[in-house]
């Protein structure tokens, strides 16, 4: 289990980066490097040349404004989890990232690279498609924005250029009176999720339920993002029938089985997460409205 | 192009506070760096593929994986390995780490294979630690629940690491560091 | 004081250098060597119709390749059927390198060797191997179908027909009151020590000798068979197993083929070789266990006494047998338990799947047996309404039933005859330790929280320290240190501290100046290994012996200087002294010294010993029969096997809406008689049940249908983590065995061997629903609870009132 052979670049900016990536065939970008590696001593993966970002200065800062956080490319996993500014505005990120692996996988693992990697099984992307994020990508052409539909593709399959680095991904501020949660079942605490679940719940000046959206770990393809308010619209917050979203959102996922789940298991924890998610959820978007 | 695109290079690391250089193919993975260039076969590989633990290593005082991490890229890093934990006494011996001792006092290892990423993340996390309070279940769960052990069941573990919790609490308060056993009378074995 | 140490909880001696990252394992052996890397078959079934290994010629840094082809004389011969048994009709097992046909995914084809690692890889990963599949066989049903055959010439799949009897089970059966009959699984799971197992190599030319590191359970014989493959003579050939990084069985087996072909290698290279087994060809080269098919018919009177039992199990040995049926029996043996089985009939049929080979994995059949015989107990218990504890209090044999014959035969070849035990007070005090009789009350507090608790319990019966022999050495050095060797291995079960217990308590001498050297063949050529909970049993009274010799010469010398009766000496702190008699003593050290006669005085000591130092003409310096030196090997060789026994008790709680399991409780009471260090001991306790809870909640090696693992990574194979392991109670009770002079059993393997059992029949219990298969995961339990076919307790109906 030892890397087959490849060439190694560390670029000082992200036009050097570009410049390699344009420069190789079968290029590949390093950052954590924690699904990565893995591939590479399996010999799953051979890319000829890697471009390793994190000699790149500013890519591992995070910005926290009213309107959202932004991680840079090279902020780790655990760097994002105490982050108390991020935490703030998207309480989100923090709860989600407890539920990456283990911390010696946190300390190096980056968040954006682990959006990049788009597995299904990765908590970030499908927080990125619950907050309604986007990614910025630098490429020979120039910089663009990429929100979350148009970057997922399939698993570990994304939409961008092999000639491109994502430097950055923004998850918008959760919106006032809504609250999340975060929640996953695992085999083994710190495995990769057998089904996770985050939940936005938004209220209404009232306190009734106005919108509940939900996106999950280990369910489907690509993440995606299910609105489950019918079950619950207008619902007084603490009359609220979790228990029907959960029901609704059975009915909303398509997942695979595999070696630690069938997919009428994973459909099961579906309906159960959501509901205990969603509790939680509602108490925060309560204490976020004003009485 | 300026980027230089290599398939060697000369890695220049700081090593358990010794500067330290090896010439290696960018492939080599970080814990084959230490065990076969560097020499130090303390760090112990059990998967290649990041899941057991074994291969912890201090980088820059945060554990990692050293499977997952390619050696060129720990370039002007400061790296603490198992070897490292025990800090000279100024005597010729060495004073252990309260961790080492804790795992010693409470037989928290067997075979000794898996030994090395604990102590290392173990040490990392409870210094740390605010050493005021006591350590709770939670935390020791967080210490030591990213390593696997075979021949422990871990039980001996999470006793050790409330021992070594509790020596450190107890160091930091009479700020006289931490108890001096010498790493020569225990390699006398035996003692009680 | 220091000499009274058999019995205390001493911190390990190992330790100092394993805490402090100067432990040495086999792959931080031989810094310069070779590496060798393997091309291993993809296919579960195949023929070989082609290597072509031209494409990694121009791979810089290799230096040889070999396949089959390369190999010579008995090296190109099966490798050996380790342990040959009559009832073994169609033992087979495979090459070094494979011969034409690869019978399981993993197996060795070719073998490469290069400057390191990386390269080697680069290498194998450019030959191409070209075969013809054949059809695969997985699993112990597909196999007992025999629909495809592993070996051509073995249609049946059928290895061996293991079969013992105690009496004429089908009358039994038909005149007991009540019968049950009924069939159940136990999956797969492995060893998986964190270190794989490794090979280095060194051939000196100049004086024609190999020195060979590996990773072994059993040095003295990989020595022995390396000398017959290789065709060395032994005394060309020492073996070293360095510190292990654990084994629990995998490492028994042997010589695997890289322990083979690493020095066939380096002796035609004349370059130091060495193979470390990565993680990926640990889950698809080396051993497996546990898989069997289980049917079981039990008769039984009222009260739930078994009148009569008839087991027949199918149990998978993979694509060959090398180490015999040794699980199979058992299984078999070992299933009776701790209970009176009046008539007991059983038949083991081994059977050959397209899969890596199964060999013991620590408890070795036992864990199986246990499921077999204590679900049978739930069984009854819940067919009559009577408390599971209650049925099997009945069964028990009491404590003046000893020693108590089984009339079977165990794997040593000798009679199961149980030496020692109290069972019944083991069973009360598991109900005490678990608060077995207050879960009612558990139960109903755990429903007001939501979730569905359930408690079950396990006994079992273990055979340990089997034979034939293992031996001890003794030294006593003029410096005044001890040196003490074994031939067993070493895995990380602390002997270099029991042992030195052991020599310190029986010489009187601190155990600061006692060595342990175990698995050394320079320095102890016999021994047999370490596996069948055998080392502290076996080198333990072994070495008990030599130090014993050790003692009586030290006691006639210094009687001879002291002017006393040896019986008026005592030796403490390494000192020999006249019993009530301050300042006539002097020091082993001094005693060692003197009991070698020498001519050159080399150092200050040895003057004591000179032939002008001494006065004592009328005898020779060595007296006939004697020997120079304060040195004594002895052996120890038992009639039969030793006997621990134990009772595990587990608490579950289960929530209902996610199927997840929690053990909420886990209680041991472990009888392995006298203990030589009981903080060895518990760690071996709780690490043997850290593996019954592995293998009943977490692990399994899933083959598909074609044979491919489809979990061959720590990301999918759920070894437990700390989170995972319950935290555990341990009781103890000790009844010595009277067979040996420390009246020790063995106590290596327990903890695993009623993990399966006990929670089955503790989820049973929460769930109502009959437990036939384990592990078992949540996927697959509410599978079970949404299964129409799935069985009700009568338990579940008895306390919900359905009909009652």
């Amino acid at each position: 289990m030892k890397p087959a052979p490849f060439r190694y670049a560390d670029p000082r900016s992200v036009p050097e980066a570009l410049e390699v990536l344009a420069a190789e065939e079968g290029a590949k970008v390093l950052a954590g490097g924690q699904s990565l590696l893995p591939l590479l001593s399996m010999r799953l993966a051979a890319p000829a040349t890697l471009v390793d970002l994190n000699r790149v200065p500013g890519l591992d800062t995070v910005e926290v404004t009213g309107d959202g956080v932004r991680v840079g490319a090279l902020v780790r996993h655990a760097g994002l989890l105490t982050h108390g500014g991020a935490a703030r505005v998207q309480p989100l990120l923090a709860r989600a990232t407890a539920n990456v692996a283990h911390p010696a996988i946190r300390n190096r693992g980056t968040t954006v690279g682990s959006i990049a990697h788009a597995d299904p099984a990765g908590e970030m992307t499908s927080v990125l498609a619950l907050t309604g994020g986007s990614v910025t990508v630098a490429s020979p052409s120039g910089e663009r924005v990429v929100g979350w539909r148009d970057l997922f593709v399939g698993p570990l399959e994304t939409s961008l250029p092999a000639a491109s680095v994502v430097t950055s991904a923004f998850f918008p501020a959760l919106p006032p009176r809504s609250g999340t949660a975060f929640a996953e079942v695992a085999r083994r605490r710190g495995d990769y999720a057998v089904c996770g679940a985050g939940v936005v719940v938004t209220l209404d000046e009232d306190r009734r339920v106005a919108a509940v959206r939900a996106s999950y770990v280990s369910v489907g393809l690509t993440p995606e993002v299910h609105d489950l308010t019918d079950a619950v619209a207008g619902s007084p917050v603490e009359k609220a029938d979790w228990a029907a979203a959960g029901a609704l959102a059975r009915t909303l996922v398509e997942p695979d089985g595999d070696l630690h789940a069938s997919a009428d298991y994973r459909r099961l924890l579906v309906g159960v997460l959501t509901e205990r998610t969603l509790t939680s959820a509602a108490d925060e978007a309560v204490e976020r409205t004003p009485a | 192009m300026t980027v230089s695109v290599d398939t060697e290079r000369t890695v220049r690391l700081t090593v358990n506070g010794v500067p330290r250089e090896a010439t290696v193919p960018v492939r080599r993975l970080l814990s084959d760096a230490l065990r076969h260039d560097l020499g130090l076969t303390g760090t112990h590989v059990g998967c290649e593929h990041g899941v057991c633990g074994a291969c912890t290593v201090l980088v820059d005082g945060a554990p990692v994986r050293s499977c997952l991490v390619l050696a060129v890229q720990v370039e002007g890093a400061s790296v603490t390995t198992v070897e490292g934990l025990a800090r000279d006494d100024g005597r010729g011996g060495q004073v252990l780490h309260p961790v080492q001792e804790a795992f010693r006092e409470c037989h928290a290892l067997q075979c000794g294979f898996c030994t090395p990423g604990f102590l290392v993340t173990i040490a990392a996390g409870l210094e740390a630690r605010d050493a005021a309070g006591e350590i709770t279940d939670e935390e020791v769960y967080d210490l030591v629940g990213g390593n696997l052990c075979r021949c422990t069941g871990y039980a001996n573990i999470k006793k050790a690491v409330r021992h070594a919790a509790a020596t450190m609490a107890i160091s930091a308060e009479t700020a006289a560091g931490p108890p001096a056993i010498s790493a020569e009378t225990a390699a006398e074995g035996g003692e009680r | 004081m220091t000499t009274k140490l058999f019995g205390e909880p001493v911190r390990r001696r190992e330790d100092a250098r394993l805490i402090t990252g100067r432990g040495r394992y086999l792959d931080d052996i031989g810094a310069g060597a070779l590496a060798a890397a393997f091309v291993r078959s993809p296919h579960a079934h195949a023929r070989i119709v082609d290597v072509d290994v031209d494409a990694a010629l121009d791979v810089e840094g290799l230096v040889a390749i070999y396949t089959y082809e390369d190999l010579t004389g008995p090296l190109a011969e099966p490798l050996p059927v380790l342990i040959p048994h009559p009832q073994l009709h169609a033992p087979r097992t495979g090459y070094p390198l494979a011969n034409g046909e690869v019978n399981h995914v993993g197996e060795p084809v070719v073998m490469v060797v290069a400057t390191d690692r990386y390269v080697a890889e680069d290498a194998a990963e450019r030959i191409a191997v070209t075969y013809e599949e054949l059809p695969v066989v997985v699993g112990v049903d597909a196999s007992r179908a025999a629909q495809h055959a592993v070996h051509e010439e073995i249609p049946d799949n059928v290895a061996a027909r293991h079969h013992q009897e105690t009496g004429d089970v089908e009358p039994a059966l038909a005149a007991a009151p009540h019968t049950l009959s009924f069939t159940q699984y136990v999956e797969r799971s492995a060893c998986m020590p964190l270190e794989g197992k490794g090979v280095h190599a060194r051939w000196d030319a100049d004086d024609r000798s190999l020195r060979v590191h590996t990773s072994t359970q059993a040095s003295t014989s990989v020595r022995a068979a390396i000398a017959a493959k290789l065709q060395l003579s032994l005394d060309e050939v020492e073996v070293i197993a360095p510190d292990v990084g654990g084994g629990f069985g995998v490492k028994i087996v042997h010589p695997w083929p890289e322990e083979l072909l690493v020095p066939m290698a380096a002796i035609a290279l004349g370059r130091e070789v060495k193979w470390a087994e990565d993680r990926r060809e640990h889950f698809i080269s080396s051993a497996h266990e546990r898989q069997q098919r289980q049917e079981v018919s039990v008769g039984f009177d009222d009260d739930g006494r078994i009148t009569a039992l008839d087991v027949h199990i199918w149990h998978d040995n993979g694509a060959y047998t090398p180490y015999g049926i040794i699980v199979p029996i058992v299984t078999a043996t070992q299933l009776v338990g701790p209970y009176v089985i009046p008539v007991y009939r059983v038949v083991v049929e081994s059977v050959y799947t397209n899969t890596v080979i199964v060999t013991p994995y620590r408890g070795a059949g036992r864990p199986q047996g246990c499921f077999a015989m204590e679900r049978t107990m739930d069984r009854i218990a819940d067919a009559l309404g009577l408390d599971r504890a209650v049925v099997r209090e009945r069964n028990l044999i009491q404590p003046d039933q000893f020693p108590y014959d089984h009339h079977l035969t165990f794997q040593d070849g000798r009679p199961v005859i149980y030496d020692s035990g109290d069972y019944p007070a083991l069973l009360e005090k598991l109900k005490a330790l678990v608060g077995w009789d207050g879960v009612g009350a558990l139960r109903d507090d755990a429903e007001a929280r939501g979730k569905l608790l359930g408690a079950g319990m396990a006994l079992y019966v273990e055979g340990t320290g089997p034979g034939p022999y293992e031996g001890g050495h003794v030294q006593v050095l003029g410096s005044g240190k001890v040196l003490v060797s074994t031939g067993l291995t070493t895995q990380g079960q602390g002997h270099e501290t029991s042992f030195a217990q052991i020599v310190a308590s029986e010489l009187g001498v601190p155990i600061e100046d006692v060595e342990v050297t175990t698995g050394d063949t320079r320095r102890f050529p016999y021994a047999v290994g370490t596996f069948a909970s055998r080392a502290a049993v076996m080198s333990g009274n072994a070495i008990a012996l030599a130090a014993r010799g050790v003692r009586e010469k030290a006691l006639r010398i210094a009687a001879d200087v002291l002017e006393a009766d040896p019986g008026d000496l005592q030796i403490e702190d390494g000192v020999v002294q006249v019993r009530g008699t301050p300042g006539a003593s002097i020091p082993l050290r001094t005693v060692a010294v003197l009991s070698n006669p020498l001519r050159y005085a080399f150092d200050e000591a040895a003057k004591q010993a000179t032939q002008f130092a001494t006065h004592d003409d009328t005898k020779p310096p060595v007296a006939p029969g004697d020997a120079p030196g304060l040195e004594h090997r002895d052996y120890y060789s038992p009639l039969r096997s030793t006997f621990a026994s134990g009772a595990h008790a587990a608490v579950v709680e289960i929530d209902p809406a996610t199927w997840e399991i929690d053990v909420v409780n886990y209680a041991v009471v472990h009888d392995c008689g006298n203990v030589v260090n009981p903080m060895i001991v518990e760690g071996q306790v709780h690490g043997g049940v850290a593996q019954g809870v592995g293998g009943a909640l977490y692990e399994r090696m899933a083959y598909d249908a074609d044979g491919q693992l489809q979990n061959a990574s720590f990301m999918d194979f759920l070894m437990p983590y700390a989170s995972e392991v319950p935290d555990i109670v341990i009781d103890h009770q000790q009844t010595p065995s009277p067979l040996n002079p420390l009246g020790i059993k063995g106590a290596g393997e327990a903890g695993v061997i009623p993990g399966s059992a006990a929670l089955a029949s503790a989820i049973e219990d929460a769930v109502g629903r009959r437990i036939t298969s384990m592990p078992i995961s949540p996927t697959e339990l509410y599978d079970l609870m949404r299964s129409e076919t799935a069985e009700r307790t009568a338990a579940l109906d008895r306390r919900t009132g359905v009909g009652a």
